[in-house]
């Protein structure tokens, strides 16, 4: 089966350099059978960065992927806080550089119609939107985006696809929230495997709009490969959950780019 | 035949684990950290006996130590491990073996403790010390480590089931503090206990390795997790346990494929000597 995992990052791992890291986590990876890894921020994880810090992380990232072009994707990261330089971020990386996503983290909050330039021009890229959603009984940060929140943004661009990172971590609400926008997909990445999860939310949104993902090396590719493993669904439908569907979201940029898989 | 290491890192991510493992089955396996009957918020798969007897077997569990959520919000605690008793002798003797719950907190919980070892023939006890609301530093736990440990009955303290954040906001269990856990065990050394479900801050900031304290991998998260935890933690002193129908039963399991484990570790996790 072939596992391209959505959802990694550069922290949570003992080395200094993104190349370090970048092989730290492959290493690991190629244990699990994962071929490729979307991997986005730093080597620290900064809710709410400086636009000298987003340039730093996204440096950190680009080092990263050149390292190993064949197995890692690069995200953007940009920052709700912080437009005109994420603009800036999102030419250099996506439009002259090889990055084929955009993460967007806790800064802001997504509904804010001030982030619609940065995603209209996104779409225009053909990157692909991460945003990052969690519903916390304990209540969310601040500029934390809840699923409804991304329902908001997504309505203005209703044929732009999305990713809701962690489909809100609490995923019988966040299905709820996200079920009835279809340009909507869920992230299965960075909660406990809770057994149920992956059965429910291909029953409410339909095979095609769920993603296997990690959020390695905070989680393991274990605990969240599970989710995925350990469903009770057909092997077709976990293929679509473990790569197709990524593929196919990735495809219009990755053909942009000339980038052939 | 080849061996439960060479068998998970050739096979089980990719497709045919149960098949496969069901090939092993001879193999003792033993996972420590199971429940029965219903969570509270929503029904599992697995959750019955039957359904959990099967599941495991298809894994190639060869034992399972099994709890009751009933327990969690049940006042009638003899009512709860009757039941768990029942329910395993009659559906799989062989394969579930029972855990009585106790709470420190509760009038009566001595005679709990018999009636669970005299009665129902519980090799160890469970307890929620979140959900029952006590502290490990009351006066009431050290009398039932004590107690326990004189009868000879190994202790589960169950730190945590359910991420703080995804919890009901009117059914909220707080993690369980585990700092004066290491104290006390050095005070009874007779006592054996082993927290299941701690995750990495637990271990940082308030476990330390004793020869008389075990943990279990569920809630442990990180690439490699395990063989980075080994750098530390003694692997006499650590359990294969899944916190499964919670949880899906491969997330403990695949723990062991993305760790560089030994077979004779491998064998040592899942053949825990807790019991013994």
């Amino acid at each position: 089966m072939r596992i391209w995992d959505l959802h990694c990052h550069l922290t949570g791992l003992p080395s200094l350099t993104p190349e370090e890291r970048a092989a730290h986590l492959l290493r690991f990876a190629d244990r699990m059978g994962i071929e490729r890894l979307c991997v986005y921020m730093g080597l620290r994880f900064l809710q709410n960065p400086t636009p000298a810090q987003l340039t730093q992380q996204n440096d950190e990232v680009l080092r990263a992927i050149a390292a190993f072009p064949d197995r890692l994707f690069g995200f953007v990261y940009l920052s709700a806080e912080h437009i005109e330089a994420s603009r800036a971020e999102l030419e250099r990386c996506v439009a002259d550089g090889p990055m084929v996503g955009v993460k967007l983290w806790v800064a802001g909050r997504c509904n804010d119609p001030a982030l619609d330039p940065l995603i209209a021009r996104a779409a225009e890229l053909k990157a692909l939107i991460f945003q990052h959603t969690w519903i916390k009984t304990g209540g969310n940060y601040p500029g934390e985006s809840t699923p409804e929140d991304l329902v908001a943004l997504s309505q203005r661009f209703p044929a732009v696809p999305m990713i809701c990172g962690h489909t809100g971590g609490n995923w019988h609400l966040g299905l709820r929230a996200i079920r009835n926008q279809p340009n909507l997909y869920a992230d299965l990445a960075g909660s406990d495997p809770t057994a149920g999860f992956t059965e429910a939310a291909v029953s409410a949104l339909g095979a095609d709009r769920v993603l296997y993902g990690s959020d390695a090396a905070g989680r393991s590719f274990a605990s969240q490969l599970a989710k995925v493993h350990g469903a009770e669904l057909s092997d077709a439908v976990k293929q679509q959950l473990f790569f197709s569907n990524l593929h196919r979201l990735l495809a219009p940029i990755l053909s942009a780019k000339n980038i052939s898989i | 035949m080849p061996s439960r290491r060479q068998f998970l890192s050739q096979t089980l991510a990719l497709t045919a684990a149960p098949a496969l493992a069901r090939a092993e089955a001879a193999t003792p396996f033993i996972d420590v950290n199971l429940h029965l009957h219903q969570w509270p918020h929503y029904r599992l798969a697995h959750d019955s006996p039957e359904a959990l007897a099967t599941h495991l077997r298809s894994l190639g569990v060869t034992q399972g130590w099994v709890g009751s959520y009933d327990a969690l919000f049940q006042q009638d605690l003899a009512t709860v491990n009757a039941g768990i008793a029942s329910d395993c002798a009659h559906i799989a003797p062989d394969l579930l073996l029972p855990i009585g719950t106790l709470s420190p907190a509760q009038p009566g919980w001595r005679d709990d403790l018999k009636r669970c070892q005299q009665e129902h023939g519980m090799k160890a006890l469970r307890l929620y010390p979140g959900f029952h609301h006590y502290s490990l530093s009351a006066p009431a736990f050290r009398q039932l480590l004590e107690t326990a440990s004189a009868a000879k009955l190994p202790i589960q303290i169950v730190s945590q089931l359910e991420d703080a954040r995804t919890q009901h906001p009117a059914l909220q269990a707080p993690s369980v503090d585990l700092k004066p856990l290491p104290d006390l065990l050095k005070a009874i050394p007779e006592a054996r206990v082993m927290v299941l479900n701690a995750n990495s801050a637990m271990l940082h900031t308030a476990l330390q390795p004793l020869p008389n304290l075990w943990i279990d991998i569920a809630k442990l998260e990180g690439c490699g997790v395990i063989e980075s935890l080994l750098q530390t933690w003694p692997i006499e002193r650590l359990a294969f346990g899944s916190n499964a129908p919670f949880f899906y039963w491969q997330a403990a399991q695949l723990k062991l494929q993305e760790s560089t484990l030994s077979p004779a570790q491998i064998q040592t996790l899942t053949q825990p000597s807790f019991l013994t």
